[in-house]
């Protein structure tokens, strides 16, 4: 068996924003690597940075925000290094987004075939209507949604139906890579759970790799492979998802993991004191320190770096030595 | 003794114009009680257009009942009047979804808790007023230093929706209606939120109802459930029960749809069948039949009446009919308080 070359690299992306009240480091110097068919889960506060990767990756970083250094690859193509021409023709059919809320992002006035079809056209002026007509039926019939849904106005449907029309756009030109930001934030369980069976499954069709944003911890268990954990612009732990849910390393991982309501665990209310920090101060060391329960001296100079661990986990605490350890600091610490 | 609350076959029908013939019932034959001697903390859960919301707006007499009435300490709440009307807007208190949108950002935070204090002159001077606005924001988790004197825009979503929880605390209520309170709220925070509810519940002696699509929640924080499909009544009954041994086959999809965060706990043994296109349509059996697995003739002649499945727990289904039926109006007596 020969190993695969991952579909997306990031290397050492790095994005702030300039405001009034100073620079906000908003992503600070991010790699990540996917390979096709693996579904990411990206977790975090608000204003961690998690939707600010997913526009970096995709170079839609508006001002006052800046893309000041680092590479994004999906497969041999360097996004960070076409022109905004190619960067245009690259989304939807290299890597495509599908934002917050999308399904208020249709456009009501015209019919759902009319939107797809010029997604269509900005890509592939060549294809002929015909070819174009079929690439939308088919578009909707993966997403489980009827060929007469083409003709419909986005009132006409429901806001599972919407949302599932957003993932049919996405799929369009059959991306590599898919990114969905809270694709069910704003709908009830039952819908939640169609829209996300339809994305795994049209994402096991494509082969592509999925990074789906969140805060909502159960809907990461029930559907990706890995979860990398996101705290003030920097991972801080990126494992399995097994891994993640049964045995957490980093403290602030930790204390996502059991501020979660499960069935065993009725009436206790553990959330995690203190406030997510600024980004135009951050605290100097490790970003979690001052609300961490393990924070030891080095943590408040030094910031620890993301490294692997056994077990192919990715961690960035000075609580573990290489080999995934307590050290000696943090044992003579717990005593 | 005279109950709290009580809702007596309360039924809200929304038309459309006055020629429009399309009327949809958004809150169909509800009844319910809230003693007063036993404070609860009651879930109406529901998804989407279930009515929950219409519940809420019916409690608080922003709306008025097509059918029915609504009782306040034995009065109706729409011929409150004077003192008394005063008394309902004070004891009934409510906290609402979006933590961003009740504040007016050219106020600081302050300007919330200081208005109800003066419009129900609860303190007689400016250091009993702040007294109690920092009696009310401790209550909550909160350092008053922290956030008075603060603008909206200063503070996050979590303290935002816990100073709303404090404007209600501070007014001394009997009930709180909370609408989805944490569904705007980041993960992380809405432990911390929640537990400032359950406090209001335990160590004031508030009743509260909690308006939610989200179980898991629901399942933390209350004694009892009321599982409402397109304004019917379709389970109920103590949380425990409803939650691990659902019946209604909604509620089954529900609880079964919920994403626990637990990787042994998968999601979606129960298919789901296909949602209607359409809403609104007058229809004469169980609303949830042309959704449901088990369907039968008869479900779609005659709504079907609340079947109790267990000391605590009644479904309105079918598939229950051997068990004893209970009256519309003695749905609170299968609600643990």
């Amino acid at each position: 068996m020969t190993n695969p070359s991952p579909v997306l690299r990031v290397i050492d992306l790095q994005v702030s924003y300039y405001t009034e009240a100073g620079r906000a480091l908003a992503l600070d110097r991010v790699s990540l690597e996917l390979y096709p068919g693996e579904k990411l889960g990206m977790v975090g506060e608000s204003g961690c940075g998690k939707s600010t990767m997913a526009l970096a990756m995709m170079r839609m970083i508006k001002p006052p925000g800046r893309i000041e250094g680092g590479k994004v690859f999906v497969g041999d193509t360097e996004l960070t290094a076409l022109s905004e021409a190619q960067m245009r023709r690259a989304r939807l059919s290299l890597i495509s987004y599908i934002p917050q809320g999308a399904m208020n992002s249709l456009n009501p006035v015209l019919r759902i075939e009319a939107q797809m079809r010029d997604a269509i056209r900005e890509h592939q002026p060549e294809m002929s209507k015909a070819e174009i007509q079929e690439r939308i039926y088919q578009a909707l019939e993966s997403v489980e949604l009827r060929r007469n849904v083409a003709r419909m106005y986005p009132h006409e449907l429901s806001g599972g139906m919407k949302q599932r029309v957003c993932i049919a756009i996405g799929i369009l030109l059959s991306p590599k890579v898919i990114i969905a930001d809270e694709p069910t934030s704003a709908l009830d369980v039952v819908t939640q759970r169609q829209v996300m069976e339809t994305l795994d499954r049209v994402q096991k069709q494509l082969g592509a790799a999925v990074i789906l944003i969140g805060h909502d911890m159960g809907l990461m268990a029930q559907f990706v492979d890995k979860v990398a954990v996101m705290y003030a612009g920097k991972f801080t732990e990126i494992s399995s998802v097994r891994d993640m849910f049964t045995n957490p390393l980093h403290p602030y991982a930790r204390a996502l993991i059991e501020s979660l309501p499960t069935l065993e665990n009725k009436g206790v209310f553990k959330g995690i004191p203190g406030l997510a920090p600024s980004l135009i101060r951050r605290p100097p060391g490790c970003a979690f320190h001052p609300r961490c329960a393990h924070a030891m001296e080095i943590c408040k100079t030094v910031t620890p770096a993301l490294e692997r661990l056994p077990g192919e986990r990715l961690v960035a605490c000075h609580l573990y030595d290489r080999e995934g350890n307590l050290t000696n600091a943090a044992l003579r610490m717990a005593g | 003794m005279t109950p709290l609350l009580e809702f007596r076959n309360v039924t809200k029908i929304y038309t459309k114009g006055l020629l429009s013939r399309a009327a949809t019932t958004a809150l169909d034959n509800v009844s319910l009680k809230i003693e007063d001697d036993q404070p609860t903390i009651l879930t109406v859960a529901g998804e989407s257009g279930s009515g929950k919301t219409t519940l809420a707006m019916l409690l608080l007499g922003f709306i008025t009942p097509t059918r029915g009435q609504i009782l306040y300490k034995g009065k109706d709440i729409t011929k409150l009047r004077g003192e008394e009307k005063i008394t309902f807007r004070r004891e009934v208190q409510a906290v609402f979804q979006d933590p961003f949108a009740v504040f007016n950002p050219f106020y600081t935070v302050d300007h919330l808790l200081t208005v109800p204090i003066d419009k129900f002159k609860l303190a007689r001077s400016k250091s009993e007023a702040r007294d109690k606005m920092e009696e009310a924001l401790r209550a909550v988790g909160l350092r008053p230093e922290d956030v008075l004197g603060r603008f909206p825009h200063q503070l996050s979503g979590g303290q935002r929706q816990r100073i709303n929880v404090a404007r209600a605390l501070l007014l001394k209520p009997r009930l709180l209606v909370a609408d989805e309170p944490v569904s705007m709220v980041d993960a992380s925070l809405r432990a911390t939120i929640l537990e400032s509810l359950r406090n209001l519940n335990r160590e004031y002696g508030i009743s509260i109802i909690y308006i939610t699509h989200d179980l898991t929640t629901a399942y933390h924080v209350a004694n009892s459930i009321i599982v409402l499909y397109r304004g019917s009544v379709m389970e109920a009954g103590s949380i425990d029960r409803v939650i691990r041994e659902p019946q209604h086959p909604y509620t089954r999809l529900l609880i079964d749809s919920i994403p626990w965060p637990d990787i042994n706990r998968k999601w979606g043994q129960t298919e789901i069948a296909a949602r209607e296109q359409e809403h609104g349509s007058i229809e004469t059996g169980c609303k949830f039949t042309s959704r449901c697995p088990f369907a039968m003739e008869r479900c779609r002649q005659a709504p079907p009446p609340l079947y109790q499945v267990a000391p605590q727990q009644v479904a309105a289904c079918y598939l229950y009919e051997q068990q004893p039926i209970v009256e519309r109006e003695r749905l609170s007596e299968m609600l643990p308080a």
